[in-house]
């Protein structure tokens, strides 16, 4: 059975000078259309990495990545990513920083007006309409971080690569932002690929977790459904026992596997 | 015991008159001080280097005083220079020109040298902050020649051009170009990796990114390059003119020298020094407007 996205056997080595580090190993993965995957692993695995080979912004040694059986390999706006600083344009309006991403997109099959409502419709999502002229520099990190989001959003995209996006966010605005995703997953179904390194996170907001050993030459250890219904209450899941086994084999898996290496 | 209600009631009204009135009285010495802390502020800037201008004038007209000083003072320099002070707008043909008309020559001279640096700078630094090709084959010529005085380039333009004019502005044009160059190399290389990845996703093409993302990331950095280039210009033009003659500043300064017209040149130099500091000031205010807002975060 084929896979709407497909990481295939990826390895990725960084070559400087004559020393040869490898970073990822044989990753090999397939993510379902609509579906909502994380990647949780220790900083400096290489979970970056590898969202960025699959963004298109980095090249894999060996191996592809193949959406709706294509290879992808080179960056695009089907495969839309919200960085962890936000990297607004800070000369831009938060309009402005959706629209270039929706002027780009669109132009040919969009009118002006038509690009305009869809920027502001996207803004709305992410409920930041209301400071859709100010500058970067005047909102919060989590208002940049929504903005960063509405505007990859907007781009339509087949895949939507989150990377660490509320990892600079402090815990309550964390909260907040990871309802709004929730909820536009829920509406929109798209497709998610996100790396986190927060247990909570990733059992809250994924259908599977997919959980990496320790660099170098990472490789997934373990991948975990989890069998939650939709939509999900913060509140009423984190009582719930399957969310706590989930959580609980996540953290087995982090912590025992950190000692294992460590070890050896 | 319905007089002392009614004898109480206006007791309270009373001060709440006296109340209403209250406000009023502060707001006259508000008004006041506002007006006096106005008048501080602009005290606080102009007083310090009117005293300063004062003092300098006071010691200059002492030192030069006195028979058989060399330089003419402060006084001197006013009655003599006052026709060219008080009508820079004569013109008696030939090289017989009011100052404004010295001045605006060399300020066209510099206009042309100088935007032509600056297209050609800023084209030139953004290759070489772009490709690290460019940058390994371009830097080495760069860092030899921008240590070459302006006025070193005078002859070999004078040689090539045959004329004074075009190598007037040439001079002015090598002067400025090596810092707009260097500037705009540095910020274009300093684009930080966010920004070139927003613009890998989003699929800008080469136009695109330049003006949406290149230009406003850089616009600090090569504004920089702007401003010393406009400074070093006009440092240069009055040289390149004395040696190239025709009208302007350069050239009035040389030929008051050689007609022993000490004020003319001191009166001239006080221009020189003015005109300078307004351009190196319209550059920066067009920098704040224009780089308003891109400073990251």
């Amino acid at each position: 059975m084929t896979s709407y996205l497909k990481l295939d056997h990826i390895d990725k080595t960084f070559i400087r000078g004559s020393a040869e580090t490898e970073v990822l190993k044989d990753i090999t993965l397939g993510i379902d259309k609509g579906e909502f995957v994380s990647m949780i692993g220790h900083s400096g695995c290489g979970k970056t990495t590898l969202l960025n080979i699959v963004a298109g912004l980095a090249r894999a040694t060996n191996g592809g990545v193949l959406l709706e059986e294509r290879e992808v390999n080179e960056p695009g706006p089907d495969r839309a990513v919200v960085f962890q600083n936000h990297s607004l344009l800070p000369w831009l309006t938060v309009y402005d920083n959706v629209r270039l991403a929706v002027d780009k997109v669109f132009s040919a099959t969009k009118s002006r007006a038509e690009r305009r409502a869809w920027t502001m419709h996207n803004l709305e999502l992410v409920q930041m309409a209301h400071a859709k002229d100010k500058r970067p520099a005047e909102i919060s990190g989590g208002m940049k971080q929504r903005v960063g989001l509405a505007r990859a959003l907007a781009m339509e995209p087949k895949v939507l690569l989150l990377d660490e996006p509320f990892g600079a966010l402090d815990a309550l605005t964390r909260a907040h932002l990871q309802d709004s995703v929730m909820a536009i997953h829920q509406k929109l179904r798209n497709t998610v690929l996100m790396i986190t390194h927060d247990v909570d996170e990733a059992v809250l907001l994924s259908d599977r977790i997919v959980m990496m050993t320790n660099g170098p030459a990472a490789r997934i250890g373990e991948v975990l459904d989890v069998p939650l219904a939709r939509p999900r209450r913060r509140l009423e899941v984190a009582s719930s026992p399957t969310y706590l086994k989930c959580r609980q084999r996540v953290l087995e898996f982090l912590y025992e596997r950190h000692r294992f290496i460590e070890a050896a | 015991m319905n007089m002392p209600l009614m004898k109480a009631e206006p007791a309270t009204v009373t001060p709440a008159t006296t109340a209403k009135v209250l406000p009023l009285p502060p707001k006259r010495p508000a008004l006041a001080t506002r007006t006096r802390m106005v008048l501080g502020k602009v005290a606080e800037r102009i007083v310090p280097p009117v005293v300063v201008i004062a003092v300098a004038l006071l010691i200059w007209e002492l030192l030069c005083r006195r028979a058989g000083s060399t330089l003419p003072p402060p006084s001197r320099v006013l009655t003599d220079t006052w026709e060219l002070i008080v009508d820079p707008f004569f013109d008696r043909g030939g090289l017989d020109k009011g100052l404004f008309w010295h001045l605006s020559a060399s300020l066209q001279r510099v206009a042309f040298g100088y935007l032509l640096a600056c297209f050609v700078g800023v084209a030139l630094g953004t290759l070489v902050g772009q490709s690290t090709w460019a940058m390994r084959g371009l830097d080495p010529i760069f860092q030899v020649l921008r240590t070459v005085p302006p006025l070193a380039w005078l002859p070999l333009s004078l040689a090539a051009f045959r004329n004074g004019q075009p190598s007037a502005i040439f001079v002015i044009f090598i002067t400025a170009i090596w810092p707009i160059i260097i500037n705009t190399a540095v910020g274009i290389r300093n684009i930080p990796q966010d920004y070139r990845n927003v613009a890998q996703v989003l699929r800008l093409n080469h136009l695109e990114f330049f003006w949406k993302i290149m230009v406003p990331s850089a616009a600090p950095y090569i504004f920089t390059g702007l401003r010393i280039g406009i400074g070093l210009s006009w440092l240069a033009i009055v040289a390149a003119e004395m040696l190239i003659g025709g009208v302007g500043i350069g050239f009035f300064i040389w030929d008051a020298w050689n007609s022993s017209h000490i004020s003319e040149i001191i009166l001239a130099l006080v221009y020189v020094g003015v005109i300078g500091f307004v351009l190196d000031r319209i550059v920066a205010g067009i920098s704040t407007a224009v780089t308003h807002g891109t400073a990251a975060n």
